[in-house]
C-alpha cells in the first residue's frame, strides 16, 4: 500500500478560485512564433503552466495515394503529450484521448484554411504538449493557428480556442487543471474571431441551458483576448521595425 | 527515407574539409553554439532543454515506484526513451520508435549505465519488492545534426537537475513524502563527443549537411574522470584503427568543454 | 474606407478595407470587406489592395525557370525535386532523340539542373524542359536556398542587386524562381555570396538594403584581400 503526502489538494480546496482569478480572467499567456529551424512554421505557447509547441509542414507532397484529394490539400493533425508533461508519467505513443483531440483539432482548423489552393498535397500539423495544466487541447489549437500563419499558409482567419465551465457553482472562463478535474462542467470552444463562427465545441458535466449559454459566451470572450496575443506573436516575429 | 544530398554540395563540402575549413566557417574540431537550460518542466522531477546549433532536445526525468528486475532485486531501475518527433524534420514520420530512435535511446542509456553514473543501489525501497524507477524521456524537437552529443549532454543535465520525493517504510507500507525532495544519487558525470569522417578528415559535431555526406561517424562517451564509458560507430563506410585512436584523443579534449555546460553540482 | 497603410504587416483574417475595393493577391472578399489571407505586407495600388507574403512555398507556373534536383531515374523520365509541394518530371525526349537512352549517363540522382517549367496541369502535375539558353546540368559550385518570395528582391530592379553581387565577387550566380540559387567562383567568394544572399533574405522587407549590401560586400572583400595578403606575407617569411 502506498500513502502519499502532499499539500497540493489542500491549497486548491480552500480558495474561491484557487489562483485568485476573477470569473472572467484568463491565465497568464505568452506566445512566440517561428521557434523551430526545420519546420515550415512553428509556435511556442505558455498558458498558465501549460507549455505547448506546435509545428507545421506544408503544403507538401503527399505520398499516400488513397488519402490524396485531387482538388484540395489534406489537413493532418497529430496531438501528442510528452511522457514528462504530466504528474504520473504518460507512456509514449498515441492513446485514445490523443487520437480524439487530433481529430478535433484538425476539424477546428480546417474551416479557416484555403485548402482548395493546394490540390494533391498535405498540410501537417504537429502539437506537442511539453507540460500540461488543464486546457491543452485549446492551447494546442491556438498554437497551431500561429504555426500555420508562420508557415505562410493562406487562411480566412486565425482560429483561437478557450474553454469555459463551471466550478464551485460559478460559471468561469479558462479552467485550470484543478477546476477541470474537480469542477462541474467543462466547455472547450474554438472560433474564427472575425466572424465568431464556432469550429470546435465540446461539453462535459452538468449545466442548465442558461449556464451553457453563459459558458459559451465566456469562452468566446476568452478567445477574443487570446486572439490579440496570437496576432502580436506573428507581428513581433517580423520586427515591428 | 534519407533526403538526397546534391552531388555539387557533397563535392564542395568535402573539398572545403580537405582544406581544413567547414561550410559554416567552423574549425574541424569546433562545436556549434551550445545552450543548456535546466528545470524547464516543473511537472517533471528533472528536466533540461539542450541546443547544439539548431538541434534541440527537451529531456524530462520522471521517477515512479515500481518493482525491481528479478535478477537485481536490491537495485533501482532506469530506462531511457527517445522520440524523434515528426516536427523535428520533414522526413520524420509519426509512429513507434524506428531504428534511429532506438539507437539514440540505447547509446544514451549505455553511457549512463556503463559509466555507473546513477548509484542505483541507493534507489531501493523495500528490497526485492519496491524500488524507485527513473525514466529519462528525450523529445527531439528540431533536428539539425548530431543528436547523440545533444542527447547525452541534455540527459546528464536533466539527471543532475532532478529532485524526487523521499520514500520511507513504515510498518511494511511505503510512505512517499512529496514535501521532502532529494537529488538523485549520482556518482559521476558523462557526456558524448561525435566525430564524422568526411574526405580525409575527422570533424567534430557534424552539421545536418555534413551528416548527409559523411562516410562514417564515431561517438565516444567520456566520464569526468576521463574514463571512456561507451562508444558507437555509425555509417556505412569503415574506419582505420589510427582514426579511432585519434578520435578518442580529440573526444577527451572536447568533452572537457562540454562538461562546463552542466549545472554546478 | 481603407483601414491599413501601405507596407503594414498584417495577419490572416485582418480586415484591410471596407467598401468598393478590389481584392488583390493574398486577400479575399467577405461581403464588403477585403481581408488578408496571409502574413505579409500590405500593397495598395489605387483601388486594389494586395498582401505580399513574407513566407511562401513555390507553386510552379508555366514559363518559370527553376533549379531542381534529380531524385529518381525512371525508364523514360527523371523525377525532379523543385523545392515545391509539387515535384516535376523531365521527359527523356528532352535529352534523347530516337537513339538508345542511357538515362543514368545523362543525369543521375543528386544532379542539379537549371530547367524551364513547360507545363502545369489542373491538378498541378509539372512538366519540365531543358530547351533554352543556359539550361542544363550545373557542375561544381554551391547551392543556396531562400524563401521563393524573396527572389525578386535578390534579383533587384532590372537585375541591379544580383549584378552588383556578381561584379564584386566575380562569381557566376543563377537564380531559380523556386528559391534555389547556384553560385560558382572561388570557394571563399562562394561563401561570401552565400552570406550576402542570406542577409538579403532576412532583410528583404526593409529599406536601404541595396546600400547595406554594397557596404557588406566591400567589407567582406576587404577582409578577403587582407587575409590573402597575410597568407602571402607568411609564405614570404617562411621562404
Amino acid at each position: 500500500m502506498i500513502t502519499i503526502i502532499t499539500n497540493r489538494d489542500l491549497e486548491a480546496k480552500n480558495s474561491k478560485r484557487p489562483d485568485g482569478r476573477a470569473y472572467n480572467e484568463i491565465r497568464p499567456l505568452k506566445i512566440e512564433a517561428g521557434v523551430l529551424e526545420r519546420a515550415d512554421g512553428s509556435a511556442y505557447l505558455e498558458f498558465g503552466d501549460n507549455k505547448v509547441l506546435a509545428a507545421v509542414y506544408g503544403p507538401r507532397e503527399f505520398h499516400i495515394r488513397r488519402f490524396l484529394k485531387p482538388n484540395m490539400a489534406v489537413l493532418r493533425c497529430r496531438y501528442n503529450m510528452a511522457p514528462f508533461s504530466v504528474e504520473d508519467r504518460k507512456r509514449p505513443g498515441p492513446d485514445r484521448r490523443s487520437l480524439e483531440i487530433s481529430k478535433l483539432t484538425s476539424e477546428a482548423l480546417a474551416p479557416a484554411v484555403f485548402l482548395e489552393k493546394f490540390p494533391r498535397s498535405s498540410i501537417d500539423i504537429f502539437i506537442e504538449v511539453l507540460q500540461a495544466e488543464g486546457g491543452t487541447r485549446c492551447a494546442g489549437i491556438t498554437a497551431a493557428s500561429v504555426a500555420l500563419a508562420d508557415a505562410g499558409i493562406p487562411m480566412r482567419d486565425m482560429v483561437v480556442a478557450c474553454a469555459a465551465g463551471k466550478a464551485n457553482d460559478q460559471v468561469i472562463m479558462d479552467l485550470s487543471e484543478w477546476e477541470d478535474k474537480e469542477g462541474q462542467a467543462d466547455v472547450p470552444v474554438a472560433i474564427m474571431p472575425r466572424t465568431g463562427e464556432i469550429t470546435l465545441l465540446q461539453m462535459d458535466g452538468q449545466l442548465t441551458k442558461d449556464e451553457f449559454e453563459q459558458a459559451l459566451d465566456l469562452a468566446k470572450e476568452g478567445c477574443m483576448k487570446i486572439s490579440e496575443e496570437q496576432k502580436k506573436a506573428i507581428k513581433n516575429r517580423y520586427g515591428g521595425d | 527515407m534519407q533526403p538526397i544530398v546534391p552531388e555539387i554540395t557533397r563535392e564542395s563540402v568535402t573539398n572545403l574539409i580537405n582544406k581544413g575549413e567547414r561550410a559554416d566557417g567552423r574549425k574541424l574540431d569546433q562545436y556549434r553554439e551550445i545552450s543548456l537550460e535546466t528545470g524547464v518542466i516543473k511537472k517533471a522531477e528533472g528536466s533540461a532543454r539542450v541546443k547544439i546549433g539548431n538541434t534541440q532536445i527537451m529531456i524530462g526525468v520522471k521517477t515512479q515506484i515500481g518493482e525491481p528486475f528479478p535478477d537485481t532485486p536490491n537495485v533501482g531501475v532506469f530506462m531511457t526513451n527517445s522520440e524523434l518527433l515528426p516536427m523535428a524534420a520533414p522526413n520524420f514520420e509519426p509512429g513507434p520508435p524506428d531504428e534511429r530512435s532506438v539507437e539514440l535511446s540505447r547509446v544514451t542509456d549505455r553511457g549512463i549505465r556503463e559509466g555507473k553514473i546513477i548509484d542505483l543501489e541507493k534507489m531501493a525501497i523495500i528490497p526485492g519488492k519496491k524500488v524507485w524507477m527513473i525514466f529519462i524521456d528525450m523529445h527531439i524537437l528540431d533536428y539539425d545534426g548530431n543528436l547523440l552529443d545533444a542527447a547525452a549532454l541534455g540527459a546528464m543535465a536533466a539527471l543532475m537537475n532532478a529532485k524526487f520525493p523521499t520514500a520511507t517504510v513504515k510498518d511494511d507500507e511505503v510512505v512517499i513524502d512529496h514535501e521532502k525532495l532529494q537529488p538523485l544519487p549520482l556518482n559521476e558525470k558523462a557526456v558524448m563527443c561525435t566525430l564524422a569522417k568526411i574526405g580525409n578528415e575527422l570533424v567534430v559535431d557534424p552539421s545536418l549537411e555534413e551528416e548527409g555526406i559523411m562516410g562514417a561517424r564515431i561517438s565516444i562517451g567520456i566520464r569526468s574522470d576521463g574514463a571512456i564509458c561507451s562508444m558507437q560507430k555509425g555509417g556505412e563506410r569503415p574506419f582505420e584503427k589510427e582514426e579511432i585512436l585519434k578520435a578518442i584523443d580529440i573526444a577527451q579534449e572536447k568533452t572537457k568543454e562540454l562538461f562546463k555546460f552542466l549545472p554546478k553540482a | 474606407m481603407i483601414l491599413v497603410e501601405d507596407k503594414d504587416i498584417v495577419v490572416p483574417g485582418e480586415v484591410l478595407a471596407e467598401g468598393e475595393y478590389f481584392a488583390g493577391r493574398g486577400t479575399f472578399k467577405d461581403e464588403t470587406k477585403v481581408c488578408s489571407a496571409l502574413v505579409g505586407l500590405v500593397a495598395i495600388r489605387d483601388n486594389k489592395i494586395s498582401v505580399l507574403p513574407l513566407q511562401s512555398k513555390y507553386i510552379p507556373k508555366r514559363g518559370d525557370v527553376v533549379i531542381g534536383k534529380i531524385t529518381e531515374v525512371r525508364f523514360s523520365m527523371w523525377n525532379v525535386d523543385i523545392n515545391s509541394p509539387y515535384s516535376g518530371i523531365l521527359p527523356a525526349s528532352d535529352v534523347f532523340g530516337r537513339e538508345k537512352r542511357d538515362m543514368n549517363k545523362a543525369f543521375d540522382v543528386g544532379d542539379i539542373l537549371f530547367m524551364r517549367v513547360v507545363d502545369v496541369d489542373e491538378v498541378k502535375k509539372v512538366k519540365l524542359g531543358l530547351k533554352g539558353r543556359g539550361l542544363g546540368k550545373f557542375r561544381g559550385g554551391i547551392l543556396v536556398e531562400i524563401t521563393p518570395t524573396k527572389v525578386p528582391r535578390l534579383i533587384g530592379k532590372k537585375g541591379s542587386m544580383i549584378n552588383m553581387i556578381k561584379d564584386h565577387t566575380k562569381c557566376e550566380v543563377v537564380v531559380g524562381q523556386n528559391g534555389l540559387v547556384w553560385v560558382k567562383g572561388s570557394p571563399d567568394m562562394e561563401r561570401i555570396v552565400e552570406k550576402v544572399i542570406k542577409t538579403i533574405e532576412a532583410e528583404a522587407h526593409t529599406s536601404g538594403l541595396t546600400d547595406r549590401v554594397r557596404d557588406m560586400l566591400n567589407q567582406l572583400l576587404g577582409k578577403e584581400e587582407d587575409s590573402q595578403e597575410e597568407e602571402q606575407f607568411k609564405e614570404e617569411l617562411i621562404q
